[in-house]
């Protein structure tokens, strides 16, 4: 086995911070490192923690995460924030509010740029929290982007997806018809200090009532919370736990992380073959000739293409 | 591609005032790193621990309460005992020209004074880059 990876499984702070390192940044013992680790796996429960831009989740992270120590458990957080698309560069500022940790040895907390990835996490965050699962930690917690309606990826990753929403977004009606509803598994109403929390709240639960309608006990549960009083914090803890054991008696857990496993082979292979074929089409400006065939009628498309494509899979006869 | 480098700035001591360290932190960022900023009145032992966690290639530390001399080295002492060996760590905000040759000899690598501007902490950086791997 790689050494990274024996340090890692041993829990050294350093090794998991390198192996995220390595991951995201394509190291080439990338593969053998998260093979190596992998079977080690499959004991974190990992959360997911989304919402719109100031919501409130980091603060209320910085409390989860005091909760679960006072109950011994260790954790760890990837907070991800976005690349900018001009300068490639990123503020990662999540952390800023979870800092009373940082000299906690059984709470890593690590940032992460999107870079370029879409969908609310980074590209490398599943392969980080593989990491993080095989260090074992008991509790990991993936804060995702900020952004409202896209962060869809966060569903695949996680066991329990908690969607953060708070008063004064605007036109609630709208974000909750828009589908920011599918994502939630616990919904919770941050900043309930605020007017308008419990309007809010109701909004939610009319538009629960109506998609279980027929089915009322599988309802989502709602908790509210306010970050700055401290204020149902403990109700979000026991929130997810009964949540936890719910989906792990049901069956619903095993679903949901054989359906995460299908969705990453899917990811994996498509982005293999992606890039092969990227390679394959640029080598020697072999492309070009087929831009020049077909802008100048000489060859039509799809024959073109399905002669390439016979080429590309006669060559590469393995990765 | 290049390397993406990471940045920890943090202000430890105990003046308040960040302004000096949220504009580096943001200028970094416009230059195409990725910042990570930590906030006021961190202990060493939570600026060391935050750089192993986030296995950053960069410390950048910002004091205006005149306890350089005392805090950076301690700073440096704690980064290299939890094993940051190769992390590059200099120090900004109002330190006396006198104090510098101190600093540099306890570790910091460099120190850019208030008014510095802010391609000269980037050619610091790029000039690092060859040194840092992962
Ligand atoms: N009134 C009130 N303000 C809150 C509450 N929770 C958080 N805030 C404030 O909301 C702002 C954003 O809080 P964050 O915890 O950074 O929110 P976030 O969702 O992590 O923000 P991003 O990561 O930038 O999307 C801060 O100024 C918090 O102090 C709350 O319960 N009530
Ligand atoms: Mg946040």
């Amino acid at each position: 086995m790689i050494p990274l990876a024996e340090d890692v499984l041993a829990g050294q702070t350093r090794a998991i911070a390198r192996a995220i390192s390595r991951v995201e940044n394509g190291h080439p013992d990338k593969e053998a490192l998260i093979d190596a680790l992998y079977p080690h796996g499959g004991t974190s429960l990992i959360l997911g923690l989304t919402g719109p831009p100031g919501s409130g989740k980091s603060s209320l992270l910085d409390l989860l995460i005091d909760k679960e120590r006072s109950a011994g458990k260790s954790i760890a957080v990837i907070a991800v924030d976005p690349t900018s698309p001009f300068s490639g560069g990123a503020i990662l500022g999540d952390r800023l509010r979870m800092q009373k940790h940082a000299t906690d040895d059984h709470v890593f907390i690590r940032s992460m740029a999107s870079r370029g990835h879409l969908g609310g996490v980074a590209g490398a965050t599943s392969d980080a929290i593989k990491v993080l699962d095989a260090a074992g930690f008991d509790i990991i917690i993936i804060e995702t982007i900020g952004v409202g309606q896209t962060e869809i990826d966060i569903v695949e990753l996680s066991d329990i997806v908690m969607l953060v929403l708070v008063p004064g977004l605007g036109d609630e009606i709208q974000a909750l018809k828009a589908g920011v509803m599918e994502i939630g598994d616990i919904f919770i109403v941050n900043k309930s200090d605020r007017d308008d929390a419990d309007k809010v709240k109701a909004h939610i639960e009319y538009v629960l009532n109506f998609k279980y309608m027929e089915k009322p006990d599988q309802k989502n549960p709602i908790v509210m919370t306010s970050a700055v009083k401290q204020d149902g914090i403990n109700t979000l803890r026991d929130t997810i736990q009964t949540y936890y054991q719910t989906i792990l008696n049901n069956g619903m857990l095993e679903q949901k992380r054989k359906q995460r496993i299908k969705a990453e082979i899917k990811n994996l292979i498509t982005a293999k073959i992606k890039s092969k074929v990227e390679a394959f089409l640029h080598d020697q400006g072999s492309i070009e000739a087929m831009v020049d065939g077909l802008y100048e009628k000489k060859r039509s498309p799809y024959a073109i293409i399905n002669e390439k494509l016979n080429r590309f899979l006669q060559e590469k006869q393995s990765i | 591609m290049k390397q993406k480098l990471r940045i920890l700035i943090s202000k430890p001591g105990l003046d308040g005032h960040d302004r000096g360290a949220k504009y580096i932190a943001r200028a970094l960022k416009d230059a195409g790193y990725e910042v990570i900023y930590t906030g006021i009145r961190q202990s060493p032992e939570a600026i060391a621990k935050t750089a192993i966690q986030e296995d950053v290639d960069f410390v950048g530390l910002s004091l205006l309460s005149g306890a350089h001399n005392e805090l950076f080295p301690e700073v440096v002492r704690t980064i290299r005992e939890a094993g940051g060996n190769n992390i590059v760590i200099f120090g900004g905000g109002v330190i006396p020209e006198d104090d510098i040759a101190d600093l540099q000899k306890n570790g910091i690598s460099a120190i850019f004074t208030t008014g510095t501007p802010v391609q000269t902490v980037i050619d610091f950086i790029e000039n690092q880059r060859e040194q840092i791997s992962h």
